[in-house]
């Protein structure tokens, strides 16, 4: 058994790895095809009109025009796996100390949401499914029908309206701040700061999960495990607590773990909302001024995200299912 | 164990009566027309105390239901009409609420019914973790031949004959005075399937009311007291075991069919098949395959009492 | 009267009765919106930063467009846009599915790696990629929404294919010498395409969310379109003095437009469903 899982588990790293070389030259592609120069983009046509040859040159070499694709993406390649990950043409400095920075802004928000919309919809999707039908359940499914149809932004939009602008309780954007040296912010500020963006991405993460988990429970309610239950005389709770909660946790501790994808790609629209300077921020203005080496090494972030998190789903599955765990079968 | 002057007492009383019981659903058809299938019509069935009762119908005539009607557990899209009554009294709604999983019980037919999550121990007892439970549980799993150890195992780690002794065992956690048995032995070799029905016979013994619902007639014989025929939604006749010894003792045609098909008894099979409920017609159910149909077959045929069993047939004598 | 009331006493009918009114109601819009367009750039400073209210319903922008035919032309395209893009990105999951599924091991493990490879990343920052890829603008909307959304329903075709592939009753066809094209068409198609057809509706409100995000983003339609993101985008700026209906109504009109598209997905799922003959 533990020969198998030892081989599952190393199928399953190589194939992330493979997985995320793909996506590096995925990547490369997408931004070597655009026809947008990066010249005419950042530096403006009046200012290039006022420039020497030579200077164009030079300015060509940095943003790394007409420089043959391959041999480009190969020293881009390896220096990324010594650990190197080129200089960020926007900002001028290591790309790691910029993900550094943006990433531990962006952490303490997606943790949070995601942390909060896994629990929460969890918990809403079982009393939904429990009273189907019923006031609790229409409530809850209206809810989830309507944040999913509202785009993340508007939702943004909306919260900042409300308590930016008419309650002034919480401030419109940034995560520090203004004219505050960097030293001097406390923890306090940077979580005043990462409320309303925290709380937009947990209402809007909410949803889908609250939708499986209830699908998934009236799933259960309707089966012959709760028939049998029933007629056993279980009360409700003791219906949810021996059977309906570790049945309806496995395919939503799966789900959760897929949905960093969406959380993150919530977090791009939110803090372009409340210009909070985090990753989402950073992949915005990468991608609008085509920074190739921060775009790449933003897009293999949150992609190691993405693999990480399903494969430690996997690894949760077998350590939480029994019929996995003794059986030593995987999935 | 109780002595015999008690339960000879107790026999007499009766449990579960059950008269003019239907049940019907509500179903689509072919995209958008809807439509209102009967699947129970006019059963009528007594239990009482300490007595083993086997209902006794092919597949498809829709016995099953009458345990989950019992139960209240029928599916949403079901409705029942007809007089439950238990120890004397009606059994409301809120009744059977209150006393389904301890005085009434269910042995359910699919080993699906068990949490496949859940310890076979905590199962057993519901969950309850107090020294009692703990000691009715190994008690339980000693009764039914089971090492003690399997109180850890998971569903999945039993056999199918296994996991179908648990589901007993959940009947005997409580103390039932009833107890309805769904279809207990499918897909059980002959020896387990006769230790399996040897259980409910000896909780009948102890004066615990048993309904067993089988398509096993031959099983049925064996243990039962008395025996309920059922065919396309109907009883057709109840007997005692001792009227199959003989064809002429038998009063339903379709029940002297089925003792014809037995192996001792020659083997014949009844040509054509049971009716599927939608098909059914005002009348005998069973009139298509009998030899002695007449005009009269088509109307209601009343439930009515002959000799020591009951008979819906206008020419049984 | 009686009739009537029975009609609507039965579920399916009114369900279908449903889908029908809301299908017409947003190809109504759509109508309605593109002949909006041009009275939606019409700027008039007299009548600028007007709250809501008579005539201006939505209230006017800061150059005193109309925003009740912005946000309507606005609309019209971004239902436009999604509906096309959705169509073209289920087609490539119904191709890329049954391939998957049909044609061997190794188109099924290129096709797998690649709904794999495409998941991985997150959809928005994929977005961002393919448009700017092809150089931004309607172009780049419309091929990044459409290249982006069928790996699940491709992997939700495949897997259904596959399943299909092991009944008996195909296997047994197949034995009887039947061809691949007869099996296709008798007994493939039809469990197929209602899957398809779900999945291809449930798919019109995430293409439409996804095209108002990317535009708000900066990476869709220029400044001068009247799109939903844009509009929203540019209220941003205005949000701060008070200026709420530049974002709530807009916004309004597009989250009901989603919800239309949503609900009417689901409805016809549950229509299409084999299991909700019961009541």
């Amino acid at each position: 058994m533990a020969k198998h899982w030892g081989q599952h588990l190393l199928k399953q790293i190589l194939r992330v790895m493979l997985l995320m070389a793909a996506t590096s030259i995925v990547t490369f592609m997408l931004m070597k095809l655009s026809p947008i120069d990066p010249l005419q983009a950042n530096v403006g046509q009046n200012a290039l009109g006022s420039m020497s040859q030579e200077q164009i040159a030079k300015l060509r070499e940095y943003w790394g025009v007409g420089a043959d694709p391959v041999k480009q993406y190969l020293s881009w390649a390896k220096d990324f796996c010594r650990g190197d990950m080129g200089i960020s043409l926007l900002y001028r400095q290591p790309v790691r100390n910029v993900i550094a920075v943006k990433l531990s802004n962006s952490l303490l928000l997606l943790a949070f949401a995601w942390v909060m919309s896994g629990i929460l919809g969890f918990l809403l999707g079982i009393l939904a499914a429990m009273y189907q039908g019923r006031l609790p359940d229409r409530i809850i499914k209206g809810y989830c029908i309507i944040i999913s149809s509202t785009p993340t932004f508007w939702l943004a939009l909306l919260l900042l309206l409300c308590f930016g602008v008419w309650l002034k309780v919480l401030p419109i954007g940034l995560s520090v701040p203004i004219g505050v040296e960097a030293a001097g912010v406390t923890l306090g500020d940077r979580i005043y700061h990462a409320i309303l963006p925290a709380l937009t991405l947990s209402i809007t993460g909410i949803s889908n999960i609250a939708l499986h988990t209830r699908e998934k429970m009236i799933e259960i309610m309707e089966s012959d495990m709760v028939l049998f239950s029933k007629a056993r005389g279980e009360s409700r709770w003791a219906m949810f607590r021996y059977h309906g909660f570790r049945n309806a946790l496995l395919p939503a501790i799966t789900l959760q773990f897929a949905s960093i994808s969406e959380i993150f790609g919530g977090s791009v629209l939110v803090e372009q909302v409340f210009s909070y300077p985090g990753l989402g921020q950073a992949a915005v203005s990468a991608g609008l001024g085509s920074d190739l080496p921060l775009l790449m090494a933003i897009t293999l972030i949150s992609s190691a995200f993405v693999f990480g998190g399903n494969f430690l789903a996997d690894l949760l599955y077998g350590i939480i299912d029994p019929r996995i765990r003794r059986g030593g079968q995987h999935i | 164990m109780k002595d015999m002057t008690e339960q000879n007492v107790i026999k007499s009383t009766s449990l579960l009566t059950i008269e003019h019981l239907n049940i019907s659903f509500t179903q689509y058809e072919s995209g958008i027309h809807r439509r209102v299938l009967s699947v129970i019509q006019d059963l009528n069935v007594q239990i009482h105390t300490g007595e083993l009762v086997a209902i006794v119908g092919s597949s498809g005539s829709g016995k099953s239901l009458l345990a989950h009607a019992v139960l209240d557990i029928l599916p949403y899209n079901a409705s029942m009409e007809g007089k439950l009554n238990y120890c004397g009294m009606p059994l409301t709604k809120d009744r059977i609420r209150r006393l389904r999983g301890s005085e009434i019980v269910l042995v359910p037919q699919s080993i699906g019914c068990l949490d496949p999550l859940m310890k076979i121990g905590p199962q057993l007892v519901k969950g309850r973790k107090d020294a009692a439970s703990k000691r009715c549980m190994s008690s339980i799993l000693h009764y039914l031949g089971l090492e003690e150890e399997l109180s850890d195992a998971y569903p999945f780690e039993l056999s199918g004959g296994m996991n179908r002794r648990v589901l007993i065992g959940t009947a005997l956690a409580e103390q039932p005075k009833l107890v309805i048995a769904d279809e207990p032995t499918p897909g059980l070799d002959p020896a387990i399937a006769d230790r399996v029905i040897k259980y409910f016979r000896d909780m009948a013994d102890q004066g615990i009311g048993v309904l067993l619902i089988t398509h096993d007639l031959e099983l049925a014989l064996r243990a039962a007291d008395r025996i309920v025929v059922f065919y396309a939604g109907n009883t057709v006749e109840e007997a005692l075991p001792e009227d199959f010894r003989n064809e002429s003792s038998l009063r339903h045609p379709y029940t002297k069919a089925l003792w014809r098909a037995m192996p001792q008894n020659g083997f014949q099979p009844l040509a054509g098949t049971q009716p599927y409920v939608r098909d059914l017609k005002e009348g005998c159910p069973f009139a298509d395959r009998c030899s002695m149909y007449t005009e009269a077959c088509s109307q209601k045929i009343p439930y009515r009492a002959l000799r020591s069993g009951y008979v819906r047939c206008l020419y049984a004598e | 009267m009686k009739r009537i009331r029975l009609f609507f006493q039965n579920r399916r009918q009114r369900v279908l009765v449903g889908v029908i009114l809301s299908a017409s109601l947003l190809l109504i819009l759509c109508i309605v919106g593109a002949f909006c367009a041009d009275a939606a750039r019409v700027t008039d400073f007299s009548r600028k930063n007007l709250e809501p209210g008579i005539p201006y319903l939505f209230g006017t922008d800061w150059l005193g467009r109309d925003m009740l035919m912005r946000t309507l032309a606005g609309l019209s395209l971004s239902i436009g846009l999604g509906v096309l893009a959705a169509a073209v990105s289920a087609c490539i999951a119904l191709i890329l599915g049954i391939i998957s599924a049909t044609m061997g091991k190794t188109a099924d493990t290129i096709i797998t790696f690649l709904i794999d490879l495409m998941m991985g990343i997150p959809h928005i920052l994929l977005l961002i990629l393919v448009s700017v890829a092809l150089g931004r603008g309607f172009r780049g909307v419309a091929c990044g929404v459409a290249l982006t959304h069928w790996p699940s329903l491709a992997r939700l075709i495949r897997a259904e294919v596959l399943q299909l592939k092991e009944q008996p009753y195909i296997q047994i066809a197949r034995k009887l010498g039947k061809s691949n094209w007869y099996l296709a068409k008798k007994h493939i198609l039809p469990h197929i395409l209602p899957q398809f057809f779900t999945g291809l509706v449930l798919m019109f409100p995430h293409a439409i969310l996804h095209e108002s995000s990317i535009t708000f983003l900066g990476f869709g339609l220029s400044a001068e379109q009247p799109a939903i993101g844009i509009i929203l985008s540019e209220s941003m700026k205005y949000l701060v003095t008070g200026k709420w209906w530049l974002a709530v109504c807009p916004g309004v009109m597009l989250a009901a437009v989603v919800m239309l598209f949503y609900l009417t997905g689901e409805q016809i799922r549950k229509l299409l469903d084999p299991g909700s003959v019961h009541e």
